[in-house]
């Protein structure tokens, strides 16, 4: 199997106020192309903390993080939101799609930072707003979607770039469960058919239920790493 | 993407967008009629000063301006005609002898300012038959004066009487002459008006025993010609025997109050456009304030440093820019119509303009310089305060913005 994530006994302490904060330590974490995993755990327990370390959004108080073998911890700025760029997905909780720009243009914009040419990025938003299922909303501004439409539109935002794997921030916090279903159902599919490898931070039953391997964060360390089979 | 970005991220806030825009317009609304303004009467005081009697430029020989004889003339040749004449952007060139002479008529003898000139250059550099009150034109086939009015009036001089004057040649020859009065001129200024006698040229040369001798060329230029360009060009063609001096050397006491009024012009516009910052500065805080979540976000799913900065840049450049073409585009026409329609004083303060020979208006001036200056101006304005969102784009962490 083809290792998409290594962290190495990584922690984060937070200095700002006076009693430094653990928000995560001493974490080792092995991920695999194609894997569908949840973190939970209550709220504090050190979930986005870990899944913006994973995603080189912040970077580690000691240990680091390997991904597809490169140690994103020693990249310089810059060079680390080109890693980010062209190597993950994120999909937020709150959507963030850019409000002055249409689902299409959202999806695209991406692959313009990509510096990837005008046929290519057409024929790529076409293909996964089919994918999400709003083909027919491509000329939409998000204040014009609902939730779940937006999430989707994020969803393939997330993928336009071709990341090596997608980090969701509790992507179904402000779903019904309708549109909570259709997210999952599209993320589900993503990763059978195209072996697209997604982590998830999450409180939601719906989304726990669904991952094949559920890791328990309390205090900031792994309590719990389990796998289930096919779900 | 990135334009149409900038674009609809200006358009975002259309009410806040337009009270920049509004403020940024009446700025440069206000900056361009003031200049406008300003130089429209500035180029009417200088035309009309010029056309009093010295021309927008005079050639003498070296130190003639600070020794004014005949000692130090020049003999005028083909050679030095064609050298001022070939010059670009030049009207006519009147060459003239000048020299202090004692007028006298019956009991009364005066000092006076004897100009050999011909007369039609010299209409066509200082308007001089527009000044003609009574009498005829200088005409070169006689020896006819033209007298400025309060000289004859204190000489008791009419049209058909007899001048007397006395005074030093050409090398301490003794210059004296009888003229009949061929017509009377009237000047604007006071000092000009009790002291000038105009001759034909040759009449004078010769009346001065300085034949083919001058002390100056007066030139008048075309409008659009530039006075510093064509000054610099003399000077080079004409090297270092001849002095070539503009109306602003000659004149200095002019050209300081002109400066003096362009400074004073220039601190009430900075200050205006100094207020004006801060309002586009507030706009520009209130933008990076509220957007901070999404330049985070921006920032994580890979959106380059510098190419966030460039935008929020292009964002405020834009609604400068709009600001500073609805200013010019308001100013346009108001311009133009002060320009083709100009404020005209009336009553008194219009009788005491024309008495010192001045057009009682007040002028504007159209020019295109002044609509690009503006623009530059508040381009750089927003290009400096640019530098905030540059910085603040400069220390974007992905992970602090997102968490406020």
């Amino acid at each position: 199997m083809e290792t998409v994530i290594d962290s190495h006994n990584i922690s984060k302490v937070y200095e700002e106020t006076a009693i430094p904060v653990h928000a995560v330590s001493e974490i080792h974490l092995h991920l695999e192309r194609g894997e569908f995993t949840a973190l939970v755990g209550p709220s504090g327990s050190g979930k986005t903390t870990l899944l913006n370390l994973i995603g080189g959004l912040d970077r580690p108080t000691t240990g680091y993080v390997e991904i597809g073998g490169v140690n994103i911890t020693k990249l310089k700025d810059n060079q680390l939101i080109d890693f980010r760029l062209n190597n993950i997905g994120f999909i937020f909780q709150s959507y963030n799609l850019i409000p002055v720009l249409t689902a299409s243009e959202n999806i695209e914009f991406i692959m313009l930072l990509q510096g990837r040419s005008k046929s290519e990025r057409e024929t790529r938003v076409h293909e996964l707003l089919r994918q999400v299922g709003i083909e027919d909303k491509h000329d939409v501004r998000p204040a014009q979607l609902s939730g779940g439409q937006q999430q989707r539109v994020a969803v393939a935002r997330a993928l336009a770039s071709k990341p090596r794997f997608m980090l969701a921030d509790e992507p179904t916090a402000n779903l019904d469960s309708v549109a909570a279903g259709n997210l999952l159902d599209i993320m589900a599919k993503l990763n059978r058919e195209e072996n697209m490898t997604f982590i998830f931070s999450t409180h939601d039953a719906r989304v726990i239920d669904r991952a094949r391997r559920v890791i328990t964060l309390q205090d900031g360390r792994v309590i719990s790493d389990e796998r289930y089979a096919q779900k | 993407m990135i334009i149409r970005l900038i674009w609809r991220n200006v358009w975002r806030n259309k009410r806040r967008t337009l009270i920049t825009v509004m403020s940024v317009l009446f700025a440069v609304l206000i900056a361009i009629s003031m200049k406008s303004l300003q130089a429209g009467v500035f180029g009417h005081l200088i035309k009309n000063v010029v056309s009093f009697h010295s021309g927008y430029i005079q050639i003498h020989k070296k130190n003639y301006w600070d020794e004014q004889t005949l000692d130090n003339s020049f003999v005028s040749t083909p050679a030095l005609v064609r050298t001022i004449e070939k010059q670009p952007g030049i009207l006519a060139a009147v060459p003239r002898i000048e020299s202090f002479v004692l007028a006298s008529s019956g009991e009364v003898t005066l000092g006076a300012l004897c100009v050999g000139t011909e007369g039609e250059a010299e209409d066509v550099v200082t308007h001089l038959r527009a000044n003609l009150i009574s009498g005829s034109y200088l005409d070169k086939r006689t020896n006819h004066t033209l007298l400025s009015q309060g000289l004859a009036e204190k000489l008791h001089l009419h049209v058909g009487d007899t001048l007397i004057l006395l005074g030093q040649g050409y090398q301490g020859a003794q210059a004296a002459g009888k003229f009949a009065v061929g017509g009377i001129v009237k000047f604007g200024s006071p000092a000009l008006n009790s002291s000038l006698i105009f001759l034909p040229l040759t009449a004078a040369q010769e009346f001065l025993s300085a034949e083919n001798i001058l002390t100056a060329f007066a030139l008048g230029l075309n409008e659009s010609a530039s006075l510093e360009t064509i000054q610099t060009s003399l000077r080079a063609g004409l090297g270092s025997e001849f002095e070539v001096m503009s109306w602003k050397d000659m004149m200095p006491d002019i050209a300081t109050h002109i400066k003096a009024d362009g400074t004073f012009y220039n601190i009430m516009i900075g200050i205006l456009y100094f207020i004006i910052s801060f309002g586009i500065f507030g706009t520009v805080l209130m933008m990076m304030n509220e957007r901070r979540y999404e330049l985070g976000m921006l920032l994580a799913i890979g959106m380059k440093r510098r190419l966030i900065a460039f935008t929020l840049l292009g964002e405020t450049v834009c609604t400068s820019i709009l600001g500073a073409i609805a200013g010019a585009g308001v100013s346009f026409p108001i311009v133009w119509y002060l320009q083709s329609h100009p404020i005209r004083f009336g009553g008194e303060v219009a009788r005491v303009y024309s008495d010192f020979g001045f057009e009682p208006v007040i002028p504007t001036l159209l020019d295109a310089g002044i609509f690009i200056d503006q623009a530059l101006v508040v381009l750089l304005i927003a290009l400096l305060l640019g530098i905030y969102p540059l910085t603040r784009a400069g220390r974007l962490s992905p992970i602090t913005s997102m968490r406020q």
